[in-house]
């Protein structure tokens, strides 16, 4: 969905996000509430600038307006490709934009993300997957790595990948099988602004993940595995 | 003659060259370790297998508790010969039961010996939200009190969400050898060509990602030898090093790697390979068209204030 189209469904018009760049920013009323929006646009690709740049918001947020809810908008195309970013650090401007967000978190700050579009990998494990809950759009896809990329690196046949993608949920990028490994909370469908509300009514701040792709079949091993962790003589 | 000079001088073991296991049994005291869900369990991967694909008895990561010079501290080490120490569903789940036990245990410290190549693509989605657990995981262990080290310094470095778990800790270890970073110069290169990163060109890959330019950087906060009793000493050295993560911290952060940004700018990238040598000199550091010949120990003396 486009986000404009997202942004006036969930807050009205004159809703006060704006786009620059790939860059979505801005503070709403939702329920009389003030929720602080952010996010990125275009299938964005996420380097160190915006890494950045969403870091700064939420330390803003974190020093002007304690308690405030977090809503992250999530479209991206994943980490930035380049010797550039790399070179800079990418990985810890990344971690420092996840811990900026599980500060928050920890502030009680509500922190909600939402895949509108697309997530991939780099991009989202320190925005959707970090807050304390992540919801999706029924239409929205979320993937590793594109098939053909990932045929080369794991060495197996495009045709398997293909064929595995459209039946396992360990492989298939719809945000369905996110939700049957626990990934993902829930998917907003219909009426949207009901949906926002059961999210900020409902997400917890504990890491529920690994129980939920327990219960819903999607991801068996991962509670009992840190169970038996924790159990062990 | 006095006895000190009669034993044999110790033998340097790399910590590159060993296996998950052997670097955690040099690393501790001598049989300290005490494992949990060892290979005798035979806990495996439940995805490798409907690809045919090898699994193994730990799946790539070992973990345990053990004593560093008497302290008690929970250890987990990945096992880059095994799917590049990739993180499966089983292996990302060890590694948060661990983290979830120091919670409820309190060792003095977890050292995580990392070795990765981030989310093991053969489990692919299950991957992705494993790493998302230990990264979650970690941060409330350090929430808790109890401090995180991460060492580096296997042939497969430490990437993907591996690295940016890597820099959630609060101490990174890193040898001259080790490399830390996102995405790994092959899939640089697959993506934007052999003119944006020539995978090849290994010089260009350690001035990029190598320990000397962690330590440069402050990305790594020890730069030690190749040498599995170097690490030792660095861990022990840093076992109270807790950071308690607060706003104060992480606007210092933001203004570090902000300044940083701004040194290099994208509108002054030559595309040259010379950039990591500009960055040093911007960043202060002397001597800095030396650094690749020089020993740890010269660069480690190198790093700006």
């Amino acid at each position: 969905m486009e986000w404009k189209v997202l942004a006036d469904t969930l807050f009205g018009l004159g809703h006060g996000i704006v786009a620059e760049g790939d860059f979505l920013h801005g503070t709403v009323t939702f329920d009389g509430q003030p929720i602080t929006v952010l996010g990125t646009t275009g299938h964005a690709a996420i380097g160190v600038k915006l890494a950045l740049t969403q870091a700064r918001v939420v330390l803003d947020t974190l020093a002007r307006h304690p308690g405030r809810t977090l809503l992250l908008l999530i479209d991206t195309q994943g980490q930035q490709l380049r010797r550039r970013d790399e070179l800079l650090g990418i990985n810890r401007a990344m971690a420092h934009l996840g811990m900026a967000i599980d500060l928050a978190r920890r502030q009680q700050h509500k922190v909600l993300g939402l895949v509108y579009d697309q997530a991939l990998s780099g991009g989202f494990i320190t925005s959707g997957l970090i807050a304390d809950a992540c919801d999706a759009l029924p239409e929205a896809e979320i993937r590793v790595m594109r098939i053909p990329a990932m045929a080369r690196v794991t060495k197996l046949p495009e045709a398997l990948l293909t064929s595995l993608s459209e039946s396992n949920p360990v492989f298939a990028p719809g945000v369905a099988n996110y939700v049957a490994m626990g990934g993902i909370r829930a998917l907003w469908r219909d009426d949207l602004p009901a949906a926002l509300r059961d999210a900020l009514a409902n997400a917890t701040r504990d890491d529920q993940r690994a129980l939920a792709g327990a219960a819903r079949g999607g991801r068996r091993l991962a509670a009992a595995v840190a169970q038996r962790v924790l159990d062990a003589p | 003659m006095n006895s000190a000079a009669l034993q044999a001088p110790p033998v340097r073991i790399s910590y590159a060259e060993c296996a998950a296991r052997e670097r955690i049994q040099h690393l501790v005291d001598p049989a300290s370790f005490h494992e949990w869900l060892p290979p005798s369990e035979r806990l495996t991967s439940p995805h490798l297998a409907q690809l045919g694909v090898p699994s193994s008895f730990d799946d790539g990561v070992v973990i345990g508790r053990a004593r560093l010079d008497g302290h008690t501290v929970f250890v987990a080490a990945q096992e880059g010969g095994f799917m590049g120490g990739g993180v499966g569903e089983v292996h990302g789940a060890k590694l948060v039961g661990l983290l979830q036990r120091a919670q409820r245990d309190r060792p003095e410290a977890v050292l995580l010996l990392a070795e990765s190549g981030g989310v093991r693509l053969h489990e692919a989605n299950a991957g992705l939200i494993a790493v998302s657990e230990v990264m979650r995981a970690l941060l409330d262990t350090r929430a808790a009190g109890i401090p995180v080290l991460v060492l580096i310094g296997g042939v497969n470095g430490c990437f993907g969400g591996m690295g940016i778990v890597a820099r959630c800790a609060d101490q990174v270890i890193m040898s001259d050898t080790g490399r830390l970073a996102m995405s790994g110069p092959e899939v640089i290169e697959a993506s934007h060509g052999v003119d944006e990163f020539d995978a090849r060109d290994k010089a260009l890959v350690w001035r990029t990602t190598g320990g000397k330019h962690r330590w440069l950087t402050g990305d790594c906060d020890a730069l030690v030898e190749d040498d599995v009793q170097a690490f030792r000493d660095a861990a022990l050295a840093r076992l109270a090093g807790r950071r308690p993560v607060t706003l104060t911290l992480l606007e210092a952060e933001h203004a570090l790697l902000a300044r940083r940004l701004a040194l290099s700018p994208e509108s002054d990238w030559p595309g040259d390979g010379s950039e990591p040598v500009s960055l040093w000199l911007a960043l202060g550091v002397s001597e800095a068209q030396q650094v690749p010949e020089l020993d740890v120990v010269q660069v480690c003396a190198l790093r700006p204030v």
